[in-house]
């Protein structure tokens, strides 16, 4: 045998403590995404948020619209209110989903941060945010006329995520 | 005295929780089936928290994670099979969600680099112990 194959394991060993060191220090993974996206929106009813509102469902409404998921115990969602203030002035329809939360905590959360909401249902056992592939809270789905799932932002809306959401809604169109 | 103290930890528990619901029913509860409770078992083993890194949703507190539970135990004791219940989540999540990937191009080297180093391992020992006599 080769001197220098007695080498290889060595070689070796170090490779692979240079992938686990790599793994260690590495920043972790973004959330998931939902592998959803392009797809229909899963069928679902939810019971109205507020009584005398509205609530969402998984039909297809022939307009696009976005889909926010959203909970009054929620920090980021706070954070991202303004910015679905400005995202309905600019004449986006916000339908949203409220997870495990109670209606005198969501009517005191939309008191406080504005309420951009066309429709908004509860999501007690987050059993439609399981079937939409949402793996957390705030997340935002663009949702185009026919029910397809076009696009899914992930975490709060920033002032800069304004634009963006507006283009994909115009995209769905 | 000691029942105001008793009476401030009775309340003191639903505070703890990130959210003012409490946990979904099957959540916490097991199965009254234990063939059915057993398979749930096993695959909520498998299924990964989505929102804390590094835990599957059998040993997570997160509520989402017992809403996950909750889920695997309404899908199983409605009859479906724990690998139609990993199918529907891994067609939400991808195979991140499972802790056992599925074979694929991806995973491949991770079933088939043992064997290779093992093989090569053999190889190197067969060498050196035949040179020794």
């Amino acid at each position: 045998m080769r001197r220098w194959a007695l080498w290889l394991p060595l070689a070796f060993f170090a490779v692979v403590l240079a992938v686990v060191g790599y793994g260690l220090v590495r920043p972790p993974d973004e959330p998931l995404r939902s592998h959803l996206v392009g797809q229909r929106l899963p069928a679902f009813s939810l019971p109205a948020a507020l009584p005398g509102r509205p609530t969402v469902t998984g039909a297809a409404t022939g307009e696009p619209r976005l889909i926010n998921i959203f909970a009054s115990w929620c920090v980021p969602c706070i954070a991202e209110a303004p910015q679905l203030l400005q995202l309905e002035a600019a004449g986006a329809r916000i339908d949203a989903i409220a997870i495990r939360d109670t209606p005198a905590d969501i009517a005191r959360f939309l008191d406080r941060h504005g309420d951009p909401f066309a429709a908004i249902g509860r999501d007690d056992a987050s059993k439609v945010q399981l079937a939409l592939g949402s793996a957390g809270v705030p997340e935002t789905f663009v949702v185009d006329g026919n029910g397809v799932i076009r696009h899914q932002h992930l975490g709060n809306i920033t002032e800069e995520d304004v634009p963006v959401l507006l283009a994909e809604l115009e995209k769905a169109r | 005295m000691r029942v105001l103290g008793f009476l401030l930890l009775a309340a003191a528990t639903p505070a703890a929780a990130q959210t003012a619901l409490p946990p979904a029913e099957l959540a916490n509860r097991q199965l009254s089936d234990p063939r059915r409770e057993a398979q749930a078992r096993a695959l909520m083993e498998e299924i990964r928290c989505l929102v804390c890194a590094g835990q599957s949703i059998a040993d997570s507190d997160a509520d989402m994670a017992g809403d996950m539970r909750a889920l695997v135990r309404e899908r199983i004791a409605a009859g479906e099979s724990p690998g139609k219940v990993r199918d529907w989540l891994i067609a939400r999540y991808g195979d991140a969600v499972s802790y056992d990937p599925p074979w694929s191009w991806r995973s491949a080297p991770l079933w088939i680099a043992p064997l290779i180093v093992l093989a090569f391992g053999l190889w190197l020992a067969r060498g050196l112990f035949r040179r020794r006599r």
